[in-house]
């Protein structure tokens, strides 16, 4: 195996259950890998596992060749930012700083330059001698991150590093940071249950749940070939209903939903599923809405929300399942009887899984 | 987990310890209750059963308990809502002067009462005097005169209690009970007093427990009239030590039982609940008449409230044998003080009750700390046991551990965890530091429960070992709750009576006794000179505390 930082099948039981369930992942020196999954699906304990506040009770964790599985976390050398930052409140921001330098023995006017530098590398020069209180939200995300990064450690951790920050905050304190770890070189994991985040930082992305790894791969991959429908319903939106396979088509697998018949195609590397009931997993722009028709399956609109230029209708089906599609905002109102088809550019956004497959 | 459940050797030794200096010495006081010399036997238990004074201490010392309660409910209760709810002229100030008789030490407290309303004292003289009566109009005795001190001392915890409470009732809660269609009386069943019952609650035990354990005014006040610790006491001079013991046996289960039936209401629940939102605000009062008579109620109730203090300064200046039938003292003089600071033999117990005070203090808010990061430490094995064992203290009266300490450690036998140390300087700052540990403990579990665990996580990923940790994270952002509980612990142990009567020594004399003395030889002046000198430490020791301890820190 290959990788600057390896996680081989990680073991952590709480009270008897699997908080973390054989966990394996590879990352290249620096990498940003996110853990992405709702919570108590184990992200946040693999985390811990990496910092060292947990202790595995199977597997290891490689760093660089070596085994850290067991060594203590002040010997670790892995930088963390914490969810809630964990600033130390009676110590100033350049005393913040330098804390962890001190801990490597740093002194005098190095000591000084080494935290001039670090804030310089998060913007923020010149509030060495703040005190945390009088630091906004952001400022102290960014003063928790140069904090970790100052003694250069070999791993950064990050834990919901934005979950502490407004939205309007966020979507540019995320931009920041996946800059700043690309321009340092880091190898960073990062926490969160946030799809966004989890994809916009994320050179790659693992979904977790149940304390096991459910698939990883880039952002694309993960949108484009979701491995099951969990990993496919967290990821962008969706609906689902369950549905029919009757056998393969010209165009790739006929289904039948309520009775009417469709010929859709499947992403290139989806799984053939055998005919009988399946899951379908279906994204709001895979389908288009339709005057009532004797090839469309009928629905009535439920509801109505807007998404940018566009609309995303839910539509409950005779059947009873509820589907999303997207269509312009003033296409039907609410209450109207319509049809439902794939979308003829439907590529790629229409997924069958397995009816007993999670 | 594994790893985490695994008692670390620091926790086995702070548990052992604590075992041996909490339970262990009741556990010998149950034993040898009902075992002398020539083995088991029932003796001492069936002559307790057999006398019915001891029944009625036994009886006396619940109903006073009960009575106190509802005494210093019906001060506390009233008072507080007067002040949480009206924005009284002065209020702020006032409401800090009602709260005024938490500085007094109980033993001070019960001195500055004699001083008034004694039978030669200002107030009774004063009444005498303007009607003509040939005999003081009342006797400061028995049930009544201990009554009168617990309803003016104890009132305070349901004041503070149900004050902050009141204050952290969320406003909208009141808004929404309205708009409902709720009247006054209504809101007040249903929304305000379920929001108080825990602060009711547990001011309740409080009152109830330190009634129970209430040594000094019963000691002073009592004569004939017995309760279980001044029964106690009686009977260990006596010589029945076994008798003493089964006494001893059947106050502790009474405070258990008392415990285990207001188990669920605790001060601390009242505390927390409900912080979100602003609190109600204070209505104004606006009628003139209304503004006034408020006033004037007000500073007339905050004057009868320091009387004792303002007593216990006055007598502090009165020569030896210069007053007798005036109604106020005719000479004054500073030599009570003098004498405190230049008489070795009235300076002793001064230095005495510093350093008894100084040790206890630091010792218990070590072992306080120790158990409290331990005990903070949820999933570490053993917090929970330690945590109830510094609690535990709190719930057994004073005398019983005095008794239990005295038992213990009166016999010298290393191998069962026994040395003598009755009759040796240490009793006293062992009894003081085993009384304090609850106190002092909660203060600093407190803060050691609000400090945010990732700070440690933060400074371990930034290379800092256990000891730099401490040293520069944990120990500075504590310093606020050690230094609140490192004060409680000083002010009870510098005031301390109940357990020094019973281990203290010619030279460990404490001010407490000294007072006693001074008051058994009649020289009131040095006895009151000393009263001054505990309270004035003590309000000292709270304000330095409040203070120090307050600002910065936390962030």
């Amino acid at each position: 195996m290959s990788g600057f930082l390896r996680l081989e099948s990680l073991v952590k039981r709480f009270d008897g259950t699997e908080a973390v369930d054989r966990v394996t992942l590879q990352l290249e020196r620096g990498e940003l890998l996110a853990l992405l999954g709702p919570s108590g699906s184990g992200k946040t304990t693999t985390l811990r596992l990496l910092a060292g506040f947990e202790t595995p009770d199977e597997g290891r964790v490689i760093v660089d060749g070596e085994d850290v599985t067991r060594v203590a976390p002040v010997a670790r050398r892995f930088g963390m930012v914490f969810q809630h930052y964990a600033l130390f409140p009676h110590l100033d921001v350049r005393e913040n700083i330098a804390f962890g330098l001190e801990s490597l023995g740093v002194h005098g006017a190095e000591l000084g330059r080494r935290v001039d530098r670090a804030l310089a590398l998060v913007d923020l020069a010149g509030f060495g001698a703040r005190r945390i209180a009088q630091l906004s939200g952001g400022q102290q995300q960014r003063i928790a991150l140069a904090r970790a990064l100052a003694p250069e450690p070999r791993v950064l951790l990050l834990d919901e590093p934005l979950s502490n920050l407004d939205p309007a905050l966020r979507e540019r304190t995320r931009r920041e940071i996946r800059e700043l770890i690309h321009r340092v070189g880091i190898t960073t994991v990062l926490v969160t249950h946030e799809q966004d985040e989890a994809f916009e930082l994320g050179d790659r992305v693992a979904v977790m749940r149940d304390g096991r790894l459910e698939q990883v791969g880039t952002p694309d991959e993960l949108y484009g070939a979701p491995a099951n429908a969990f990993v496919g319903g967290f990821v962008g939106s969706s609906s689902t209903a369950e549905v029919r396979v009757l056998g393969p088509s010209e165009r790739g697998v006929r289904i039948a939903l309520d009775a009417i018949e469709w010929d859709v195609d499947l992403p290139p590397g989806g799984a053939r599923l055998p005919a009988g009931p399946a899951l379908l997993l279906v994204r709001p722009e895979a389908l288009r809405l339709t005057p009532p028709d004797p090839l469309a399956v009928p629905a009535t609109i439920v509801s109505r929300r807007f998404v940018g230029p566009s609309a995303v209708y839910a539509a409950r089906t005779d059947g009873g399942a509820v589907l999303e599609v997207i269509a312009p905002p003033q296409a039907v109102p609410a209450g109207a009887r319509v049809g439902l088809m794939p979308s003829r550019r439907a590529g790629g956004g229409i997924h069958l899984f397995p009816l007993d497959g999670r | 987990m594994s790893a985490s459940l695994r008692l670390r050797p620091s926790s086995l030794l702070l548990l052992a310890g604590l075992l041996w200096l909490v339970v262990y010495p009741i556990v010998l006081v149950l034993v040898e209750g009902v075992h002398d010399p020539a083995g088991w036997t029932l003796r001492y238990v069936r002559l307790f059963l057999d006398r019915p004074t001891e029944w009625d201490a036994l009886w006396n010392s619940l109903w006073i308990s009960l009575a106190s309660v509802a005494l210093a409910a019906l001060i506390g209760i009233p008072l507080a809502f007067l002040f949480a709810r009206y924005d009284l002229p002065g209020g702020r100030l006032l409401g800090g002067l009602v709260a005024l008789p938490a500085v007094l030490p109980p033993l001070v407290g019960v001195l500055a009462f004699l001083f008034l309303y004694g039978e030669t004292g200002f107030v009774s003289l004063l009444i005498q005097r303007v009607f003509r009566l040939s005999d003081p109009p009342w006797r400061l005795q028995g049930a009544g005169a201990i009554l009168l001190v617990h309803a003016y001392s104890m009132y305070v915890y349901f004041y503070l209690l149900v004050r902050a409470s009141l204050q952290s009732l969320d406003g909208s809660l009141l808004e929404a009970a309205a708009s409902l269609g709720a009247g006054r009386v209504r809101t007040l069943i249903r929304v305000v007093l379920p929001h108080l019952a825990p602060a009711l609650g547990g001011a309740a035990l409080l009152t109830f427990m330190t009634s129970l354990a209430s040594f000094s005014a019963p000691y002073i006040f009592g004569g004939g009239f017995r309760v279980m610790p001044t029964q106690i006491v009686a009977t260990r001079l006596n010589g029945d030590d076994r008798l003493a013991m089964v006494e001893t046996i059947a106050l502790t289960v009474l405070a258990l039982a008392a415990l285990w039936l207001f188990r669920g209401s605790r001060a601390r629940d009242a505390a927390a609940g409900g912080r979100k939102g602003a609190g109600p605000a204070r209505v104004p009062v606006r009628h003139r008449g209304a503004r006034l008579a408020l006033a004037l109620a007000g500073w007339t109730l905050a004057g009868i409230l320091l009387l004792p203090h303002l007593t216990l300064l006055l007598v502090s200046f009165v020569p030896l044998g210069t007053w007798t039938t005036e109604p106020l003292p005719p000479a004054y003089t500073a030599r009570n003080y003098l004498t405190l600071v230049q008489d070795p033999v009235r300076v002793r117990p001064l230095v005495n009750s510093l350093w008894l005070a100084t040790v206890a203090t630091a010792a218990a808010v070590a072992i306080a700390l120790a158990g409290a990061l331990v005990a903070a430490r949820r999933r570490a094995a053993g917090s929970g046991l330690i945590e109830a064992l510094l609690a535990l203290p709190w719930a057994v009266p004073g005398t019983v551990f005095a008794i239990a300490l005295a038992t213990a450690f009166s016999v010298h036998a290393p191998w069962a965890g026994r040395v003598i140390l009755v009759g040796t300087v240490w009793i006293l700052p062992l009894a003081y530091l085993v009384r304090n540990l609850p106190l002092t403990s909660r203060a600093i579990l407190a803060g050691v429960r609000a400090l945010d665990p990732s700070l440690d996580e933060a400074a371990a990923t930034l290379g800092a070992g256990r000891g730099r940790t401490l040293r520069r994270i944990t120990l500075p952002l504590l310093r606020p709750a050690l230094v609140a509980g490192a004060s409680l612990a000083f002010v009870t142990a510098f005031g301390d009576f109940v357990t020094s009567i019973m281990l203290y020594t010619y030279d460990t004399r404490p001010i407490s006794l000294e007072i006693l003395s001074s008051l058994r030889q009649s020289d009131v002046g040095v006895a009151a000179a000393y009263g001054v000198v505990l309270m004035v430490v003590s309000a000292a020791v709270f304000a330095v505390g409040a203070g120090w301890g307050g600002g910065g820190g936390t962030g």
